[in-house]
């Protein structure tokens, strides 16, 4: 157990020229898969380093104001504003409009705030309900009963020549910029 | 003519040098009881992986995985092309085969032991198999573009993005773009056609390499104890003593199971048809309630019944948790007893993981959490509570469908699940207690104090004091009724 294993002759204290060679090669190839990885990495991440600048956000028009009744929750659609060519109609996206009063609006995702499922407005009873886990929400948007735990995400509104647009472009989810980016969190999300 | 099939056969292994290991893969010695139906299991799977690349490769002949193109194509193979709803629905039912299989497999070496010395590296491989089964089933569900592929990849998106400080990117990489759209069913075409099969191939390959190098797990015997320093010679002299050659000794149950489980898939396949294509994949259409296929409903009731506050923490710690435990199994119990009749706690831990996974999985067929988005307008309340009302009650049971109460409570057996039914509420509540819940909420019932005007909440709870059973009288608050009476004396010496 104690007896020393016997040391090969070393060949990296008498460097042949076919091992300098072959050292050579894998630095070589070292060098060529860096080349290649910048490309190819960058190209795989190309779809998180845009949104880090807010590149995927812009304005996108709703509809005429006179569209949405005053004190009513409307449907709205709109186009997403990058469209790549095999998008089909997955670039159409619905959310709902509350015109509060005058140009006072609330835009709230169809995402609920849970896992993203389809949130229904029902005007009878004043709530949102999610057909997926049981969450509902107020007419403001706040939480009033199930698994999510924030209210609806809100898009930014403007109303602009009789206009109204919102700032969209991204899928709200519980964790991205966009829904703390947008308008006054629910109180209970402090 | 065989003179002839043997030349040419002789060419071939000159140049290739293959019999020879095939045959000796083929004929080394297992123990003689492993030729057990217990053990068709992995060959099974192997199986149905095999006829998941074939009818994969024939769907590929005709889908377009393109966003605005893969629900019409479903439908053209569906309806158009000759026998392609067969080959979808083979795809389908194959997947839910080999999902079940893959437990069933798992669970049976685990109860036999086979996880221990020195089979470790084998299971390690087998919880990616795993894995990769299950991420197989859930890119396969998103290829199949409908209404449920769509938004479950938006819960998938939302279970991402909770991630901390990389969720949000996580979601980007993930769709591949900022919604979902044409880049999202591109790469999950990719994970679903290149990527996860590709490493399925050399990991089945790493996994029955590994079983032919270091033979079959033996028939546990209780008492038999696993000893790294021992094992291997107590295997090699039980594969001596009680071998048999594993072609053909214990291979015909393994080649009578694959074609029984084919036959069994194709049967299913001819009965039930093809999955889906559900509706169009078009976000503007929200009259849907998505689901996720059978594997993932589990997850789906969990979602919907653990605590607001436990969810996030529960989605991001259990899993790598659950996952870690798998890969460590091996390494915590390596030695010891390998027969489950020696290993109670063992037993019970696969009994409580099929129970739970089952229970949650029958739940969320009937969904009791969700909604039941259409009840106030589509079932009426019966006649029978209202025969005999006044008319306040009878304005307070149109208060109570027009109010979409029903939605979340049922009576009369109809109407959604997600609140109690309210058959016999009057004996739970008293008067006071019922207006306080309408109009507070509480639980997990919204406040309806801003949408009912207090003529509608006093019709609502007069109805709503109507509903108790014939035998049981309706709860009175005791005080109540206390400072009445006392008042009366009062009021009757007014004049």
């Amino acid at each position: 157990m104690t007896t020393k294993p016997v040391i090969a002759p070393s060949t990296e204290d008498t460097l042949s020229r076919r091992g300098f060679f072959m050292k050579l090669g894998i630095l070589f190839n070292g060098f060529a898969a860096m080349v290649l990885a910048v490309p190819v990495v960058g190209f795989l991440l190309s779809s998180v380093t845009r949104g880090r600048a807010n590149g995927y956000l812009s304005w996108v028009p709703l509809g005429r104001i006179d569209e949405f009744p005053e004190g009513e929750t409307r449907l709205a659609t709109f186009r997403n504003p990058n469209v790549m060519p095999t998008d089909g109609k997955t670039v159409d996206t619905a959310c709902w409009v509350r015109r509060v009063a005058g140009e006072k609006f609330q835009v709230f995702a169809i995402n609920c705030a849970h896992l993203g499922c389809p949130v229904r407005w029902f005007p009878q009873s004043g709530l949102f309900m999610c057909p997926c886990h049981g969450g509902a929400y107020y007419r403001d948007g706040a939480r009033a009963s199930g698994p999510p735990e924030r209210g609806l995400f809100e898009y930014p509104y403007k109303v602009e020549n009789g206009l109204v647009t919102i700032q969209a472009g991204e899928l709200p989810t519980p964790g991205a910029a966009i829904a703390s980016l947008t308008g006054e969190k629910p109180p209970c999300a402090s | 003519m065989r003179i002839m099939i043997g030349k040419i056969g002789e060419w071939f292994d000159r140049r290739l040098q293959l019999a020879a290991p095939i045959r000796e893969a083929a004929e080394h010695p297992v123990p003689r009881n492993t030729a057990s139906w217990f053990y068709v299991f992995g060959s099974a799977a192997l199986t149905i992986f095999l006829l998941q690349l074939v009818t994969g490769i024939l769907l590929a002949l005709i889908y377009v995985p393109s966003a605005g193109e893969a629900w019409s194509s479903l439908q053209a193979l569906n309806h158009q092309v000759t026998l392609g709803w067969f080959i979808r629905a083979m795809h389908g039912w194959g997947s839910n085969f080999m999902v079940a299989i893959v437990l069933i497999h798992m669970a049976q070496v685990f109860l036999f032991g086979a996880h221990k010395y020195p089979r470790e590296l084998t299971w390690i491989v087998g919880v990616f198999l795993l894995l990769m089964t299950l991420g197989m089933a859930f890119t396969g569900q998103v290829l199949r573009f409908d209404q449920d592929a769509y938004w479950g990849l938006g819960i998938g998106a939302s279970i991402a993005s909770r991630v901390p400080i990389i969720g949000p990117f996580a979601v980007k990489l993930m769709l591949g773009g900022p919604i979902i759209a044409g880049a999202t069913l591109s790469r999950f075409f990719a994970l679903h056609v290149f990527v996860i099969p590709g490493l399925l191939i050399g990991f089945v390959c790493l996994h029955v390499l590994m079983v032919l190098k270091l033979g079959i797990n033996e028939w546990p015997m209780p008492g038999r104890i696993v000893k790294r320093a021992t094992y291997d010679a107590e295997y090699h002299a039980l594969t001596k003593s009680e071998g048999a050659p594993f072609v053909p000794y214990a291979v015909w149950k393994d080649m009578f199971f694959a074609a029984f489980i084919i036959l069994a898939i194709a049967a299913c396949a001819y009965y039930f048809g093809p999955f889906g294509p559900t509706g169009q994949p078009d976000p503007t259409i929200i009259q849907t309630a998505p689901k996720p296929d059978y594997f993932f409903l589990w997850l789906y009731a969990l979602l919907s019944l653990l605590p607001p506050s436990l969810e996030t923490p529960f989605l991001l710690i259990v899993p790598p948790l659950v996952i870690i435990g798998l890969i460590l199994l091996p390494f915590l119990s390596g030695e010891g007893e390998k027969s489950w009749k020696r290993r109670p706690i063992a037993v019970v831990t696969v009994l409580m993981i099929a129970i739970t996974l089952g229970t949650f999985t029958r739940m969320a067929q009937f969904t009791p959490w969700s909604p039941h988005m259409n009840a106030w307008s589509g079932d009426p309340v019966p006649d029978r509570y209202i025969h005999g009302t006044t008319a306040v009650e009878r304005q307070g049971a149109l208060v109570f469908q027009v109010k979409q109460c029903r939605n979340c409570h049922s009576i009369g057996n109809t109407g959604g699940q997600r609140g109690p039914d309210l058959d016999s509420v009057a004996v739970r509540l008293t008067r006071d207690q019922l207006i306080r819940q309408v109009i507070q909420g509480g639980g997990n019932m919204p406040a309806y104090g801003n949408n009912l005007s207090p003529a509608e909440t006093t019709a609502l709870v007069a109805f709503l004091e109507t509903l108790h059973p014939a035998t049981q009288s309706p709860a009175r608050d005791a005080a109540r009724d206390l400072v009445l009476s006392e008042s009366k004396p009062k009021s009757a010496t007014q004049p």
